[in-house]
C-alpha cells in the first residue's frame, strides 16, 4: 500500500473558479469514470471545460492558462454538488492539487476530499471574493494554508481567517491517517454492537 | 424532549461518537453498482480484507448497461470490463449478485425497494448519491464515496458527521396533472441547488402522505438536488401495504414485529428540527428546468428568469447556465423545440411513470421529429408493463420499450443526447454535458415529457 501524505501548512499560488454550483460532472465527467483503479483520472479534471470538441485545449480555461499556477484551487461557492463519485477527488489530487478554497462545499465531496488528503478550505463569502479579487489583479498572488492552526492568509495582503475542521479529521490529515484504518481497530465496537442488536 | 425519524434511526444505529469528529455508524443495507465499487475491493485486496456481512451487501449492474440486446457482449470494450470486474469481485467475496439479464437486474434504486430489501427503520448506504430514494420507506439511506464503500465491505460501518435535521412540509392538496416530480422540482427550485445542504430532510404534510410509495421515492430520489444528505418520510399505511410481501420483506411473525417497531418511528410531536420550511401544495404546477442544475426551475408556463443583477458570481453562473442551454430571461420554454425524450432513471422508472407516460400518449402519436428513449428502471417493471397491456399502448402510440439501465440520465453506456440537442428527460440532472457533450436538458416529470413526445415541442400537459 502507498503511504498516504501528510497535511502541514503549505504556500502556493492559486487556480482561481469563481463559477459557483460547480457539480462533479464537470470535475470529471461521467464517461471518463469507467476506470477500475484510483490512477490517472487528473488528465480529465474538468475535461468539457478544459477541451474542446476537437481535443483542443481551451486556453482561456484558468486550468491551461500559464497565468495561473500551484496546488490550490479556488472555487465559487457549492463546490462539487452532485454525484457522489470519488473520482472527482482522486482527479484533483491527481492533477496535482492540495487544497481547494470556497465559500461553501457540498457534503459528499467534502468528505471525499478529506478521505483523499486533499483539503477543503471554507472560508466566509467575503473572504472568497477578496482572494480572487487578490489573484485577479495579481497571479502570483500566494496563499499560506495552516492546518495546524486552522488559518489561510492571502500574502499579498496579510488579510488571514480562521477555518474549521474537527480534530478527528484533523489528526488524520496531519498524521496521514485514514477512516478505515480506524474503523478496523476498533472492530471490537463493532463486534459489541452486532451482539447487543442481534445484527 | 422527542426525538425526529431521523434521530431514532441514527441513534439506534450509532457504535460510538468520536469526540469532536464523526460518528461510527452501523450500516445494515449497502447496495454495490459497478462504477463506484472497483476501487474499494481492490482495497480490500491490497489490506488482505474480507467482506465483513456478505449478507448485508446487494449488487447490481446499471450504469453503463446497454438497453438494446443485453444478451450480447457489451460492445464497448471498457464499459464491459467494468462491468465484468463487479461479477469477478462479487464471486471472489460471496456477494449477492444480480447481473445483466438476471430477473432482478436493474437501477440499484429501483431494485432495493422492489425486492423488499429497502426496509423502514434500516440504515442504507450506496457509492451513489441517488440512495437518498429509499428514504421514501422511512430509512436513513445516503451516498457515499468509494472509500466509505471499501469502509462498509470490511467493517459494516462508516464515520459520518451528523447532519443537522429540517422538516419540509406540502400541506394541502396536490392539483390534478401535477406528479411527485414537480413536487421535488418545485421545492428543490425554492431551496436552490445548495440549500439543504448539510441537512437531512424529512418530508411531511397532507401532500406527502397522499403520496404513493413510489411518488415518495421520486421525492426523496431528488433531495440531493438541492444538497441534503438524504430524503426520508415517515412510515404509515401506505408504506407497510408497498413492503408486505415483498421476496426479502419480513414474513410471519417476523412481519408482524417489525411493523410493531417501524409504528414507533415517525417523528414524535414535540420533536425539534434544526429549521423547517412549509410549503402549498396548491402552489404547485407542472415543472420544467431551464438552467445547468435542478434548482433553476420554474412552472412550464412561467418566464425563464432574469439575471440576478445585485450578486456578480452568481450573475455569471447564471448567465453561463443561460448560454450553454441556448434560452434567454423573459422567455417562455412553452412551443420550444424537442429533439429527444428520456422516460426512466432511479427518479422515474417506476411503474407509475410508464402508467402516466401511457395515460397521456394513449391513442396518440408520437411527434416525427422526436426521438424517444423509454426504458423501464428494471426487469420488475419492464414485466408489469407488459402484465398491464402498457408496451401495447406505447407501440400503437409509436414508441418502442427498452430494456433497463441507467441510461441517457448519465450517458455512461450508448444512449447519449447529440451536442446541442434538447432533451426533456426525466432524469435527476441538467447538469452540462450529463447527457452527452453539449446535450441541453430539460428536466421534467412523466407527463410533461409525455406531452414533449407528442407535440414535438414543450407542451402544458393540462391543456
Amino acid at each position: 500500500m502507498k503511504t498516504n501524505p501528510k497535511f502541514s501548512i503549505i504556500t502556493s499560488r492559486c487556480v482561481p473558479l469563481p463559477t459557483e454550483n460547480i457539480d462533479t460532472d464537470q470535475i470529471i465527467p461521467a464517461r471518463f469514470l469507467k476506470g477500475t483503479s484510483r490512477d490517472g483520472f487528473g488528465e480529465n479534471l474538468f475535461r468539457d471545460w478544459r477541451y474542446d470538441a476537437n481535443g483542443e485545449p481551451i486556453m482561456t480555461f484558468p486550468l491551461n492558462d500559464p497565468t495561473y499556477s500551484g496546488c490550490v484551487l479556488v472555487a465559487g461557492k457549492n463546490f462539487g454538488c452532485g454525484s457522489s463519485r470519488e473520482h472527482a477527488a482522486w482527479a484533483i489530487a491527481d492533477y496535482g492539487f492540495r487544497a481547494v478554497i470556497s465559500s461553501f462545499f457540498a457534503d459528499i465531496h467534502k468528505n471525499n476530499e478529506l478521505n483523499n488528503f486533499v483539503l477543503p478550505v471554507t472560508v466566509s463569502q467575503d473572504f472568497l471574493e477578496h482572494l480572487l479579487a487578490e489573484i485577479a489583479a495579481d497571479p502570483t498572488t500566494e496563499v499560506r494554508i495552516d492546518l495546524p492552526a486552522q488559518t489561510v492568509t492571502v500574502l499579498t495582503s496579510g488579510r488571514s481567517e480562521h477555518f474549521e475542521i474537527n480534530a478527528y479529521k484533523k489528526q488524520c490529515l496531519t498524521e496521514g491517517l485514514d477512516d478505515i484504518g480506524y474503523l478496523l481497530a476498533h472492530a471490537a465496537d463493532i463486534d459489541k454492537y452486532e451482539n447487543e442488536t442481534n445484527s | 424532549m422527542g426525538k425526529t425519524l431521523f434521530e431514532k434511526i441514527w441513534e439506534a444505529h450509532t457504535v460510538t461518537d468520536i469526540p469532536d469528529g464523526p460518528s461510527q455508524i452501523y450500516i445494515d443495507r449497502h447496495y454495490c453498482h459497478e462504477v463506484t465499487s472497483p476501487q474499494a475491493f481492490e482495497g480490500l485486496r491490497q489490506r488482505g480484507l474480507r467482506v465483513r456481512r456478505t449478507d448485508r451487501t446487494t449488487c447490481s449492474p446499471d450504469h453503463n448497461i446497454p438497453t438494446v440486446d443485453q444478451d450480447k457482449p457489451i460492445a464497448d470494450p471498457v464499459s464491459r470490463n467494468q462491468v465484468a470486474t463487479l461479477e469477478r469481485n462479487a464471486a471472489e467475496f460471496g456477494l449477492t449478485l444480480f447481473g445483466i439479464g438476471h430477473e432482478r437486474n436493474g437501477i440499484i434504486h429501483v431494485i432495493g425497494p422492489e425486492n423488499g430489501l429497502t426496509l423502514p427503520g434500516s440504515t442504507i448506504v450506496c457509492g451513489d448519491s441517488h440512495t437518498s430514494t429509499h428514504g421514501a420507506v422511512g430509512a436513513v439511506a445516503f451516498g457515499i464515496g468509494t472509500s466509505e464503500v471499501e469502509m462498509v465491505l470490511a467493517t459494516q460501518c462508516i464515520l459520518q458527521p451528523r447532519p443537522r435535521t429540517m422538516r419540509i412540509n406540502v400541506e394541502g392538496k396536490l392539483a390534478k396533472g401535477v406528479t411527485a416530480k414537480d413536487v421535488a422540482l418545485y421545492i428543490i427550485a425554492k431551496m436552490t441547488t445548495g440549500g439543504a445542504t448539510g441537512y437531512f430532510v424529512e418530508y411531511a404534510g397532507e401532500a406527502i402522505r397522499s403520496l404513493s410509495m413510489e411518488g415518495r421515492m421520486t421525492l426523496c430520489n431528488m433531495s440531493i438536488e438541492m444538497g441534503a444528505r438524504g430524503g426520508m418520510v415517515a412510515p404509515d399505511e401506505t408504506t407497510f401495504e408497498y413492503i408486505r410481501g415483498r421476496d426479502f420483506a419480513p414474513k410471519g411473525e417476523a412481519w408482524d414485529r417489525a411493523v410493531e417497531y417501524w409504528r414507533t418511528l415517525p417523528s414524535d410531536p414535540d420533536a425539534r428540527f434544526d429549521a423547517e420550511v412549509t410549503f402549498r401544495a396548491e402552489d404547485i404546477a407542472p415543472r420544467i428546468t431551464y438552467g445547468t442544475n435542478p434548482g433553476m426551475g420554474i412552472a412550464i408556463d412561467e418566464d425563464v428568469p432574469a439575471i440576478p443583477i445585485d450578486d456578480e458570481a452568481a450573475a455569471a453562473s447564471a448567465a453561463k447556465s443561460l448560454e450553454y442551454m441556448g434560452f434567454r430571461s423573459g422567455q417562455k420554454l412553452l412551443g420550444e423545440k424537442v429533439d429527444y425524450v428520456f422516460l426512466g432513471s432511479c427518479t422515474n422508472g417506476r411503474i407509475e411513470d410508464f402508467r402516466a407516460f401511457a395515460s397521456y400518449v394513449k391513442g396518440k402519436r408520437k411527434a416525427p421529429g422526436v426521438t424517444a428513449w423509454l426504458v423501464p428502471g428494471s426487469w420488475a417493471v419492464r414485466r408489469q408493463i407488459e402484465a398491464e397491456g402498457i408496451d401495447r399502448i406505447l407501440a400503437d402510440a409509436g414508441f418502442e420499450l427498452r430494456q433497463p439501465g441507467c441510461s441517457a440520465c448519465l450517458a455512461m453506456n450508448d444512449d447519449k443526447i447529440p451536442a446541442g440537442a434538447l432533451a426533456v428527460s426525466t432524469s435527476n440532472r441538467n447538469f452540462e454535458g450529463r447527457q452527452g457533450p453539449g446535450a441541453r436538458t430539460v428536466l421534467a416529470g412523466p407527463l410533461v415529457a409525455a406531452a414533449a413526445a407528442i407535440h414535438g415541442v414543450i407542451t402544458d400537459p393540462r391543456i
